[in-house]
């Protein structure tokens, strides 16, 4: 095509463009450029949801969080729940590499793990809530049992009723506080959140990864003597950079965001406020305190975490090369 | 290489394993459910009588159930619909039409995909309030409708599309509704299944948005529907399981017939960073 031609193929896609863009493009200005330009605002104001008056405060949402003692445990909590993150990690890539060998029903064992993530809601959080019933629920059953039958003479995690945590943090506070040592309701909803997420999209990814790598470099590593760990280690792992790099990223983007269903549906924050993460926050102070003002301000405070991850990840990371 | 037996069974057994895992606590949600009232708190799993009862009883209980059913159907659907009809057209723009400022636009839609949802849900219940939009289906699909990933990853299937076939049917006349509606889109199916599957799963299992949304009990989806039986209805862990197994059947149904779909749009998804 001569370069007269194309300039004016240019001239006569605008107008079609434009009309084609036109749905999505206003819809995108409504409720998402002109949100986040309305919230950026509101966090420099007092605004409520009791009254129409409202004033300019400058800083002093922003400054207030500094003091807001809640505003940091719920940072905490929002952060403990990566701890789970290389357990899931890990289990997923463990999945992947099972099912990446020549096996047969390959695909029936993957449309089985992949039915937690799936079906993930509110169903599945009630029905965890009772599966974590500390008297009757099915998974203190079994720790019982097996407590048993080793005649181990330890109590029973109390879940959703106790504030104890695996760091050890005290639940008022920011300190830590060695009674406090246990699984509590975090670790309850952390472990619903590695049985859903185990077998999902992180697994799928990690799939199509190990499917890319060349298998003569495999067989390369087979020839020189490795076993399957060394070759693991050497060829796969480093293969599979990218990939954990974007898996990573994901999820503090994700985690940094979440919490909201689980605490609403599970624990409703509780015990001692525990399971408040930033979301369900933000949630309060707009919509049960109804301070606009300070609510909008902690979310662009969770933004900024997101967006600074997200800038690290344009910074080293290079996930176009993820899926070919 | 093939896989030498032993290993070969070890690697069955321990998926197997795994798989038991993944499948016992919905076979509890299923048993639960078909329990009386007075076993729940038993910890056999099984019902000493069973009691298929509980899924006639759900309605009784809670006399709006159907609606929420039906309230989260309608809503997951429009929402898929529109989602699906706008991302397609922009993505069209994006991947198939040349004007000036393309990249600069699309850029701008990449940037707005990180913006937590949090951050535009206060503004946008506000609009929502000005629109007198509050406790209206408009007001839980609207919002909801314009997806900046949506966008993307359809941008993404119709780049794969060789460009002769746009400009051989230019040339036999047809104007850019006709290569949009005829060309692309039919080449398009796999992408916008695996969007419509997504959109309708994240808007069938939304709870924070209709939980702003929505005030009056008729107006309530399922998500909302399922938390009364835990609250109004202490105790009837009976029916609140039955209640949920009956809202996992419609994800399921999608599950078992889109599978195919799912599979290749997580792993194309994923190019977003």
């Amino acid at each position: 095509m001569s370069a007269g031609s194309h300039r004016r193929r240019e001239k006569n896609d605008l107008v079609p463009a434009v009309l084609f863009l036109a749905p999505n493009f206003i819809g995108f200005l409504v409720f998402t450029a002109g949100p986040v330009f309305i919230s950026l605002m509101s966090s420099f104001t007092d605004r409520s949801l009791l009254t129409p008056q409202w004033q300019w405060v400058g800083f002093r949402n922003y400054q207030d969080m500094e003091t807001d003692s809640l505003f940091w445990i719920y940072l905490v909590n929002t952060a403990y729940y990566f701890i789970g993150l290389p357990i899931s990690m890990i289990g997923s890539l463990f999945l992947a590499s099972l099912l990446h060998q020549r096996i047969r029903a390959g695909a029936v064992f993957r449309t089985l793990l992949f039915l937690p993530s799936f079906t993930a809601g509110v169903a599945l959080m009630l029905l965890w809530k009772q599966l974590l019933n500390p008297d009757f629920g099915a998974i203190n059953a079994m720790l019982g049992s097996a407590f048993e039958h080793l005649h181990l003479n330890i109590g029973l995690p109390q879940w959703l009723n106790s504030t104890h945590n695996l760091m050890a943090i005290n639940p008022e506070r920011v300190r830590l506080d060695p009674p406090q040592f246990g699984l509590g309701a975090r670790d309850g909803l952390m472990l619903m959140g590695i049985w859903t997420g185990i077998g999902g999209g992180n697994m799928l990814l990690y799939l199509a990864a190990l499917t890319n790598i060349p298998e003569e470099l495999s067989e390369a590593a087979a020839l020189d003597g490795a076993g399957a760990w060394q070759s693991f280690r050497a060829v796969t792992w480093p293969q599979l950079a990218p990939t954990t790099f974007f898996i990573i990223v994901m999820s503090c983007i994700g985690g940094f965001q979440g919490g909201f269903d689980q605490a609403r549906v599970m624990t409703g924050g509780g015990p001692a406020k525990t399971t408040v993460t930033l979301a369900y926050y933000i949630y309060q102070k707009a919509f049960e305190q109804f301070q606009l003002g300070y609510a909008s301000a902690v979310s662009w405070v969770l933004f900024a975490l997101v967006l600074a991850i997200t800038l690290l990840n344009w910074r080293f990371g290079n996930s176009e090369d993820l899926v070919s | 290489m093939k896989l030498q037996p032993w290993i070969a069974w070890t690697i069955y057994i321990v998926l197997a394993a795994i798989c038991i895992t993944t499948l016992v606590p919905f076979l509890w949600m299923v048993l639960t459910s078909l329990k009386p009232e007075s076993e729940v708190t038993n910890v056999d799993p099984f019902p000493h009588v069973w009691h298929p009862s509980n899924y006639r009883e759900v309605s009784s209980a809670a006399p709006f159930f159907g609606r929420y059913y039906l309230n989260s159907l309608f809503v997951a659907c429009w929402v898929t619909y529109l989602t699906v009809l706008s991302s397609s057209m922009a993505a069209f723009a994006f991947a198939r039409l040349r004007w000036p400022g393309r990249n600069t636009v699309f850029t701008l839609y990449l940037a707005t995909m990180m913006i937590p949802g949090v951050v535009t849900m206060i503004p946008n219940f506000a609009i929502m309030v000005k629109l007198q939009m509050l406790d209206t289906y408009s007001g839980l699909i609207i919002p909801a409708s314009f997806s900046a990933f949506g966008t993307f990853l359809l941008r993404q299937f119709m780049l794969g599309i060789p460009r002769a076939l746009d400009d051989a049917s230019v040339i036999d006349g047809a104007n850019a509704w006709q290569v949009f509606s005829d060309v692309i889109l039919p080449l398009t199916r796999p992408g916008l299944i695996t969007l419509a599957i997504f959109t309708f799963m994240g808007n069938y299992g939304s709870l924070l948005w209709p939980l702003i949304m929505v005030k009056s009990e008729s107006m309530r989806t399922l998500p909302i529907g399922l938390l009364q039986f835990d609250s109004v209805y202490d105790k009837a862990t009976h029916l609140m399981m039955a209640a949920s197994v009956m809202s996992v059947v419609p994800p399921l149904i999608l599950f078992i017939v889109g599978q195919k779909y799912l599979v290749k749009g997580i792993q194309l998804g994923a190019v977003k960073g």
